[in-house]
């Protein structure tokens, strides 16, 4: 049923642990999954205040409950699908290492449970991600999940959304 | 005029204890055969600030104790010496040595110098690795000895005759005024003289008289408010044991019982004896009284955890936002239909502007409560280097969080120390580059945004990019020549980094920056280091006011609402078209009551589509910040409003132009600016002499 003649031993974040859960949403037409654990809640989107020369992916900042937290559009990040804001519209709000994040993605499908035996090392090419960002690619049944290190992901200097501390 | 140190006091004990506390727990935990780096860090991280506290109110007997500590646990902490379990027990018994010489200086009771002496006596024998020399015997009879006096036991004070005693503790006064007050005071019983450790005097009075009369006394030459008298309660002797429990709240055994005559002077300083320093010789004064006196003093505030005034000021930030939420919403409500519900709404919002202020008052305290402990410091520092430092202080009014202003005294302390010590050069080195002989330290405070910012200057030598690049390479960190200055300068605040050739009870050690960067690390500030050879260094401290409340100006470019801090606003107009004049490349000019101002349109900055490009048709506000104007172009002003400032970093980054973010009453958010970083921007040029 599962091909492991790749080398799973490659595989980014493959330990051998007990499944675990991921959070499924999609970008354009393709399928993404991140660590439910980073997943604080899910929210529609609503106007955001703009940061002046920000890159244009950071949408501005949002009132969540009295903390001003950012929102970025992965959408634009990775130039996947159309931009559009509707009611359908979904921010995820991650907790990143105790700093609170949205991201604005398509649409939210479910929450699918992967074996680290479902996930396979990501290709080196073949999805808008930089390999170095992605966990691996989770397969379940006829779909396939793009795994992303949504820590590494939103911590990154390419994101910019946290300053690089001084050593 | 001299300053009343003794309002720090209370802060110096509170800290030390808690430190002391710190220290005994670490070191009740470390494990001897392999001890954990950071533990070894954080005990002597703990002693080097105890040390720098009492330095900075002159104990010199706990700074000499502390310093020695420091010294063997900076041996250990650098693997020039195993920990043994000998050193553990030394460590505890000079913590308990520390704590009597707190207790000392706090309550005026008694020390026992022998036990200090061998302390020391022992601290220097182990860090001279004479471990093998101590008897095997003798380290547990030391500890036993020493520890015992440290608990005062309260004596029976009173005379049988039902007399009061009195100690009568003297501010720093000329000996013609003491001699004076001995002669007054001898006329109501029989009084005694002695010298405390910081050179002041103390009297021990024993009559029949009332406080008052001492008091009045006193008055006639000195300030009532600086003394410190403590009374002992009529007490018979027969009554001791049971009194001496219930007042030492059982926790101290009465060893010597039997009334100590009165003249006896205080503890004397026994030759060293180490083995047995005596309990017998353990003299004890006007503790309880002092103990009495503390609890009444105990009664009349709270310690309160900060983490309960944060909520109840989080709750006024919202309850502040949700008033101008329900302000806005009534505008448009008929005020005859409704004149009660306005007249409610306009008590409310009354009621919450004073409900805010006394909140926020909690916590706010003036900078000079930090301040005016350091010219005092510097003055005996320089004297002690033989420099010669001019002090200045700015910005001492300049309010910041109590919470805050507690935890930057340390941080500031290491720096003025090493601003002092390595800053500012000889006297004789001054001259010859042909500087003033007199160095100049300025410790300055003020609000930018939402940040406070506090600043050490020297002028004198910078910091060695040289130096500090070498030193860093034998210390294994990783650097290269060409790194930019910024980048080394950072490079100080490694742990256990110092360019000082030679370590003084001052500075040199490399604890302080490390030290430095953690303690403001941890109140979420930035320290920045602007630094120039020959010229001198500026150390910044930035802290966030992520707590403020501030007033402020909400304006309007295009479809974004920014706020202005009404602070630096001074005024707004319209100008005439032909008050608007182009400089070839450079902008504009704004001519105002003849008085050029540099134009900055908000709308280029941000990169906004405004509604107006044209001053004349828009509104500009003139703002002022650093000593510099200038006039800021926007499309139309919204309104005045109190506004909680939210820290847009804990979240996000720092955004240029921007000092923070607040809620508006519909839930949006709006960014406030940065006005001097606005105006800093606009200029481009940097005329301050010590702006590297």
């Amino acid at each position: 049923m599962i091909d492991t003649s790749h080398h799973p031993a490659d595989m980014g974040a493959g330990e051998d642990g007990p499944a675990k859960e991921y959070l499924a949403f999609t970008l354009g037409r393709e399928e993404y999954g991140i660590d439910i654990l980073r997943v604080q809640e899910l929210r529609g989107y609503e106007p955001v205040t703009r940061i002046a020369n920000a890159p244009d992916f950071i949408k501005g900042v949002v009132n969540l409950r009295g903390t001003i937290i950012p929102i970025v559009d992965l959408r634009i990040k990775f130039r996947l699908g159309e931009p559009t804001y509707d009611q359908f519209t979904v921010v995820v709000v991650l907790n990143i290492a105790g700093r609170v994040m949205g991201i604005v993605v398509d649409s939210v499908s479910d929450v699918t449970t992967l074996t680290p035996e479902q996930v396979k090392p990501a290709p080196e090419m073949g999805t808008s991600f930089d390999s170095d960002y992605l966990i691996g690619l989770g397969t379940l049944k006829e779909r396939m999940l793009i795994l992303v290190d949504i820590d590494k992901l939103m911590s990154s200097q390419e994101m910019g959304l946290i300053e690089k501390i001084a050593a | 005029m001299t300053i009343d140190m003794s309002q720090f006091y209370q802060v110096f004990f509170d800290e030390a204890d808690e430190l002391l506390a710190e220290m005994e727990k670490l070191l009740l935990a470390l494990d001897v055969s392999s001890p954990d780096s950071e533990d070894l860090n954080a005990i002597f991280r703990a002693a080097h600030s105890i040390k720098g506290g009492a330095a900075t109110f002159g104990f010199t007997d706990i700074t000499e104790v502390t310093h020695m500590l420091e010294s063997l646990l900076d041996r250990i902490r650098k693997g020039e010496m195993a920990l043994t379990g000998e050193h553990v027990d030394a460590f505890l018994v000079s913590k308990d040595i520390l704590t009597m010489l707190m207790a000392g200086h706090h309550h005026a009771s008694s020390v026992d110098q022998a036990a200090v002496d061998s302390v020391c006596e022992r601290l220097r024998a182990l860090s001279q690795g004479l471990v093998a020399g101590m008897p095997a015997s003798g380290a547990p009879a030391v500890t036993g000895a020493a520890a015992e006096p440290v608990k005062p036991e309260p004596k029976p004070v009173a005379d049988a005759d039902g007399n009061f005693r009195f100690r009568i503790e003297l501010p720093d006064v000329p000996q013609r005024d003491v001699d004076a007050l001995a002669a007054e005071l001898g006329l109501l019983g029989t009084i005694s003289q002695e010298t405390l450790a910081d050179k002041r005097v103390a009297f021990t009075l024993v009559t029949s008289e009332g406080l008052d009369n001492i008091v009045a006394i006193c008055s006639f030459v000195l300030d009532p408010d600086d003394l410190r008298i403590t009374c002992d309660a009529v007490a018979s002797v027969k009554s001791d044991p049971v009194m001496d429990n219930d007042l030492g709240y059982g926790l101290f055994e009465p060893l010597n019982s039997g009334a100590v005559p009165v003249q006896d002077p205080p503890a004397p300083a026994a030759a060293p004896s180490p083995v047995q320093a005596p309990a017998t010789e353990t003299k004890n004064y006007g503790r309880r009284a002092t103990d009495k006196e503390g609890a009444s003093q105990e009664s009349s505030s709270i310690r309160v955890g900060i983490e309960k005034v944060d909520q109840l000021i989080n709750l006024v930030g919202e309850l502040v936002i949700t008033q101008a939420m329900i302000e806005q919403r009534i505008n448009s409500l008929d005020p005859i239909v409704h004149e009660r519900l306005l007249n409610g709404v306009g008590q409310l919002t009354r009621n919450t502007r004073d409900l805010q202020e006394a909140v926020m008052s909690i916590r706010m305290m003036p900078m000079d409560y930090v301040f005016s402990r350091f010219p005092r410091m510097v003055r005996d520092l320089a004297g002690k280097l033989g420099k010669k430092v001019e002090f200045v202080t700015r910005g001492a009014a300049t309010e910041l969080d109590k919470g805050l202003i507690e935890r930057i005294v340390d941080p500031l302390t290491h720096l003025v120390r090493n601003s002092v010590d390595h800053g500012i050069e000889m006297p004789d080195k001054r001259a010859a580059s042909g500087k003033n002989e007199t160095g100049k330290l300025t410790l300055s405070a003020a609000h930018q945004g939402g940040n406070i910012v506090i600043e050490v200057t020297d002028d004198g030598g910078g910091l060695d990019r040289d130096r500090i690049l070498t030193k860093a390479r034998q210390q294994g960190l990783s650097v290269s020549d060409s790194m930019p200055d910024n980048e080394v300068w950072q490079l100080i605040f490694a742990p256990g980094f110092s360019t000082a050739e030679v370590v003084t009870d001052v500075s040199g050690r490399g604890v302080g920056m490390d030290v430095v960067k953690r303690n403001i690390a941890a109140m979420g500030g930035t320290v920045e280091i602007r630094s120039m050879t020959g010229i001198g260094t500026t150390i910044s401290i930035s802290l966030p006011l992520t707590l403020a409340i501030l007033d402020g100006m909400s304006i309007k470019v295009g479809e974004e609402v920014y706020i202005l801090p009404l602070g630096y606003v001074i005024e707004s107009l319209q100008p005439a078209a032909s008050d608007v004049k182009d400089i070839a490349g450079e902008g504009q000019v704004i001519k105002i009551r003849g008085e050029y101002l540099p134009l900055i349109p908000l709308y280029q900055i941000f990169a906004i589509e405004p509604t107006y490009k044209d001053p004349s048709q828009g509104i500009v506000v003139i703002l002022e910040a650093d000593g510099k104007k200038a006039a800021l172009m926007v499309d139309s002003l919204v309104g005045q409003q109190q506004v909680v400032v939210k820290n847009l970093e804990s979240n996000f980054r720092k955004v240029a132009g921007i000092s923070g973010a607040t809620i508006l009453g519909d839930g949006g958010v709006s960014l406030i600016l940065d006005v001097s970083a606005l105006l800093r921007s606009s200029r481009q040029l940097n005329m301050d002499a010590l702006t590297f």
